[in-house]
């Protein structure tokens, strides 16, 4: 034998992650081209769980298309909700009641404290911790869930809020018990935080892992927590001041890495900017009628409403970024076009520059922490 | 020192523990901890859940007193509005002479069909109906082997008195009689 060494003959290898798998978060799937373990090139592909949501929008009323916008992001079916009642109180020029008002917010926030205590159970299930965050985080949306069970008749599929305020006023003693949940919330926090934040296998696991640049979040136009976990001081509630949120004091927290990290603290702490709002919002809630009169009218006859011709963006910070919803009306009671801009597919779009250079397994765990819903990826 | 983080989370876990059991409650207590019952979960089909009652699933149609009394005068506006469309109706009834026929005043639908394996349970025909004529149940156990046989509910099927309402939904069935009995005068 000589002393010269060969070099051993690889060829690079194509796998196709998904679609149905349990760490792909719904029918999404990614072809992931690999050197060894490490990923040098990857596709998302996307599409499996289309359902034409945006055309079946154009054939039918504008509030027929609340039940649809349910189903879009599941877990946060309220917000998507409000950002359509935003979009056509815009487009029709209607006023909002008072107590509508704190309704929607106090409804949106109770809705991202789901959404990201889900979102890190899942996480968490991704980076191989079965069972026990997820159950934890369940445990505490179970008891949200039941709170949205008990204002609009569904745990998931709300359907709740209108143009004008909610469709209906919040039953009895709903406030109060809404109160008791906020306030334990810290605390179950706490406890969460004890569990995750200082532990050392998931500090190894997630610090420097798909690092997200500040730039190249802006040129993305990604938005929400994947955003403020870069670094970039944008949230739609402040910049906007949309609704009522210019009328609470909070803050919104930023990342200073941009790595998975970030972005489950930086969650974890809107969380507690979250149960701020809320107390300021369950506290000052007035009296007086859930719904505007001319939002009452639409919700009883919604063929009368007739917008008159011109557009509307009606956009909110939902739990995952930016929900926009873009209608086009020609004067008719159905939109002439409705698009919707989900955070979840704009954010998932740059999932292949943060999964360069990692292994297969580092993957897994970014596709957790971008926090993507297939229902509003597709529509 | 690199494993308290570990052993922190793990005190987590064994207090949650602690807490599914009578006796871990009792020690944690003793120990001047801050405990919750840590059941949550419910044995379902032994146990049920106690709904809230605006709990809605799938919609049902009322009658006062007699079931040929419905509140429906076939005006297809739950029809028309249903965003899947799993609302068919066949009416107003006619009489020999094509005159719409009556029953206690009112016209009413020859047929009326619901498919819930189409209803997405969204309420807007509760909203809409200028009747009160529709209402939304909290049935769920209603699973069949046949699709259109069990799954599309005709008016039989879909016939609930008016006491029934008020049984499963008090608030409501209270404030919709004060209407239609503000509306009768």
């Amino acid at each position: 034998m000589n002393s010269q060494t060969h070099p051993i003959e690889t060829e690079l290898l194509e796998v196709s992650l998904g679609p149905q798998h349990p760490s792909t978060h719904g029918v999404f799937r990614m072809n992931a081209t690999l050197d060894g373990e490490t990923i040098v090139k990857l596709k998302p592909v996307m599409g499996y769980l289309h359902r034409n949501h945006e055309q079946i929008g154009e054939g039918i009323t504008y509030i027929a298309s609340f039940p649809f916008t349910d189903r879009l992001d599941y877990f946060c079916a309220m917000s998507n909700n409000f950002g359509l009642a935003l979009a056509i109180e815009k487009l029709g020029g209607i006023a909002v009641s008072e107590r509508g008002e704190y309704l929607r917010v106090i409804m949106a926030e109770l809705t991202r404290l789901i959404n990201h205590t889900a979102v890190t159970g899942f996480l968490l299930n991704d980076m191989g911790a079965f069972g026990t965050p997820l159950l934890y985080a369940f445990r505490e949306r179970e008891k949200i869930l039941d709170l949205f069970e008990a204002a609009s008749g569904s745990r998931m599929m709300c359907n709740y809020v209108r143009p004008g305020g909610v469709r209906e006023d919040v039953p009895e003693a709903w406030l109060e018990r809404a109160e008791k949940l906020v306030d334990g919330y810290p605390a179950f926090l706490d406890e969460f935080e004890k569990l995750l934040t200082e532990n050392e296998i998931i500090r190894q696991r997630c610090q420097h892992v798909g690092i997200l640049p500040k730039e190249l979040a802006i040129n993305a136009s990604a938005t929400g927590p994947l955003l403020r976990a870069s670094g970039v001081d944008y949230d739609i509630r402040k910049v906007d001041g949309y609704s009522i949120y210019s009328r609470f004091n909070f803050r919104v927290p930023l990342g200073t890495v941009g790595d998975v990290y970030d972005r489950y603290y930086v969650r974890i702490l809107e969380m507690r900017e979250s149960v701020k709002i809320l107390q300021q919002a369950l506290k000052e809630i007035p009296t007086g009628a859930a719904i505007s009169p001319k939002g009452l009218a639409m919700v009883k006859a919604p063929r009368t409403f007739r917008p008159p011709k011109g557009e509307a963006y009606g956009r909110i910070e939902s739990p995952k970024g930016e929900l926009g919803f873009y209608l086009v009306s020609d004067g008719t009671p159905q939109p002439y076009r409705y698009h919707i801009r989900a955070p979840s597919f704009v954010n998932l779009t740059i999932l292949e520059d943060m999964c360069l250079g990692h292994k297969v397994a580092d993957v897994i765990i970014i596709l957790g922490s971008i926090d993507i819903v297939m229902g509003e990826v597709d529509r | 020192m690199i494993g308290i983080g570990v052993l922190r989370g793990m005190g987590v876990t064994f207090k949650t523990f602690l807490e599914t059991y009578p006796w871990g409650r009792g020690l944690l207590r003793a120990l001047r901890i801050p405990t919750t019952n840590g059941l949550v979960t419910v044995e379902y089909p032994d146990v049920k859940q106690q709904h809230h009652e605006r709990f809605r699933y799938f919609p049902f149609l009322v009658y006062d007193q007699t079931p040929d009394n419905l509140r429906c005068v076939a005006c297809k506006i739950c029809e028309q509005e249903c965003p899947p469309a799993c609302i068919h109706i066949i009416g107003p009834a006619k009489d020999e002479q094509g005159r719409p026929a009556k029953a206690h005043g009112r016209t009413y639908p020859v047929e009326f069909d619901i498919d819930i394996s189409v209803c997405m349970s969204c309420r807007i025909c509760v909203d809409v109906c200028p009747f009160d004529a529709i209402e939304m149940d909290n049935q769920y156990e209603l699973s069949g082997f046949d699709r259109f046989g069990q799954m599309v509910f005709n008016k039989d099927k879909l016939l609930k008195p008016n006491d029934y309402f008020q049984r499963i939904k008090p608030t409501e069935a209270a404030t919709v009689d004060a209407r239609l009995a503000a509306k009768k005068k």
